[in-house]
């Protein structure tokens, strides 16, 4: 089956997930983040490679985070960018989602930045638009949440260079995260050896080990070792009750304290993908304590953003002699 | 085309320069530029190798003026982009100097078409605005395009444009220039 993320010269034309890219192609997008991280920090934050491309941010589901990031990646890339809450807008008088995008491209858009509750949104749209039109799924339902996948990888890849020697641990509900599978498939293609997933049974798909994990139901003996913690947001919002006994017990079983850290590597790193429940799967103590790198999470996402943007906006990469490319 | 002096044959890799003496001669040219308030800026790959050889070479008058460097990459700001894409490999630029009123010498290993240089200067702006900016190439090779030409230049050296011209690294880490057929028909 042809994967309709890669075009038939094998580079990148969509981003709606992370299983089924190959190595390659993550690592293009790492190296690549890895220049815009620089552009940050300069006085003119600011490149000119999307001006004049219009980039349409379709938020069917509320993410602030998310969406400014985005937001931030096209302007610092110079386009144009449309932020559309869509319960605001047409959706709520009827509007289907293909309409909704028909009339954005009849109004030039180049680009479409999709979040959507329902699984498998973004991949509908990729399908529908024309091949000049890129999309990015930015979270569809439980599906995949392809650009905070690979924001995690790199900034692990930031603070912990030696992928082939990592023992990460991803912890809490898995279950309902997105982020979750995104973040197996990215560490797993990548070549990280050891990936444990931590939670209770009922928070943990049928068969989760067929994704290459080891799986713990005790945080303690899961933590133990590791050079990476991440951590889950307990998804209230996704949850029919019955799941869990309250929040409490949840925080005293796998909420992450710095007693529960402490098994952990002494220089392991913490991550969280936010918004964070304090004192719910992450004591404060540690969301700002210094091993934390949640903060940084947030500053790399932009980069990431920017460089699935760039790489996606260029057409046709260089099918160029290798390294004569251009140096004159 | 609007080099006069263009070549109706092909060149031989064979007639080339030795590039280790043409970079001598670069630094010969660079040595009464060198003064306070001079900044080196090599442009990837070639015009960093360059840098790099260039900071040994000089070192007594880069160490007396404090000579600050820096590396541009400038995939982020070329012309040719939506047509070509984003190169495979990109490098951080990196500028670790206020570029605000310094005099700015960029350094890059072929000049041809000049529209890297360009690419070069509007991003050197993004960072501040420098006093001057200067360019030095190992190579002229004749072509340009746009109003821009090196200063200092320790070859002129005009070919045909089916030619693509380059400095390579050796194994034993000398520079040497280098000929293949140009497989792309847009310039650079």
């Amino acid at each position: 089956m042809q994967n309709p993320q890669l075009d038939s010269d094998g580079n990148l034309r969509h981003l709606l997930s992370i299983e089924g890219l190959p190595k390659r192609i993550l690592n293009q997008i790492l190296d690549t983040a890895e220049s815009f991280v620089g552009v940050a920090e300069r006085e003119v934050k600011k490149v000119p490679l999307l001006r004049g491309k219009t980039v349409c941010n379709l938020f069917f589901e509320n993410s602030t985070r998310t969406r400014t990031t985005f937001e931030i990646a096209a302007k610092r890339l110079s386009a144009d960018v449309i932020s559309l809450n869509v319960n605001t807008s047409s959706q709520s008088k009827g509007e289907t989602i293909l309409d909704t995008v028909d009339n954005l491209i009849a109004m030039h858009a180049d680009m479409f930045v999709i979040r959507h509750a329902q699984s498998g949104a973004a991949h509908l749209i990729a399908k529908h638009v024309p091949p000049h039109i890129h999309v990015i799924n930015a979270g569809d339902g439980r599906h995949s949440h392809p650009t905070q996948g690979l924001l995690d990888v790199f900034t692990i890849r930031k603070f912990k260079p030696e992928m082939h020697n990592l023992r990460v641990a991803i912890i809490g509900d898995v279950l309902h995260s997105r982020v979750a599978r995104s973040e197996i498939h990215a560490l797993t293609t990548l070549g990280v050896p050891e990936v444990r997933v931590i939670a209770p049974k009922t928070l943990l798909p049928s068969q989760v080990e067929k994704l290459g994990v080891h799986v713990y139901h005790d945080m303690r003996e899961g933590l133990k070792n590791v050079d990476v913690v991440m951590m889950l947001r307990l998804q209230n919002e996704r949850m029919n009750g019955a799941l869990l006994p309250s929040a409490q017990e949840y925080f005293k079983t796998y909420g992450l304290t710095q007693e529960k850290l402490a098994l952990a590597k002494p220089d392991a790193i913490v991550m969280h993908p936010g918004p964070m429940n304090r004192g719910v799967e992450i004591d404060s103590s540690v969301a700002d304590g210094k091993q934390s790198v949640i903060l940084p999470q947030v500053t790399y996402g932009i980069a990431i953003r920017m460089a699935v943007m760039a790489i996606l906006a260029g057409g046709q990469p260089a099918q160029q002699a290798p390294a004569s490319e251009g140096d004159q | 085309m609007t080099d006069k002096n263009r070549p109706m044959t092909e060149l031989q890799s064979a007639q080339l320069p030795n590039a280790e003496h043409l970079l001598q001669a670069l630094a010969k040219a660079l040595q009464p530029l060198l003064k306070k308030n001079t900044a080196l800026v090599g442009i990837h790959s070639g015009g960093v190798w360059l840098m790099e050889r260039l900071l040994t070479l000089l070192e007594p008058a880069i160490t007396a003026n404090a000579i600050e460097h820096g590396t541009l990459d400038v995939s982020f700001y070329r012309d040719d982009y939506a047509k070509r894409g984003l190169k495979i490999e990109t490098h951080p630029s990196q500028i670790p100097f206020d570029v605000e009123n310094k005099h700015i010498i960029l350094i890059d290993d072929v000049f041809y078409t000049g529209r890297t240089t360009r690419a070069a200067m509007n991003e050197l702006f993004d960072y501040g605005r420098p006093a001057s900016i200067s360019l030095a190439a190992l190579v002229n090779r004749g072509g340009r395009e746009l109003p821009i030409a090196p200063q200092i230049v320790a070859a002129e050296i005009p070919l045909h444009a089916s030619q693509h011209l380059q400095l390579i690294k050796l194994a034993n880490d000398e520079l040497a220039l280098a000929l293949t057929p140009n497989h792309n028909s847009t310039r650079t």
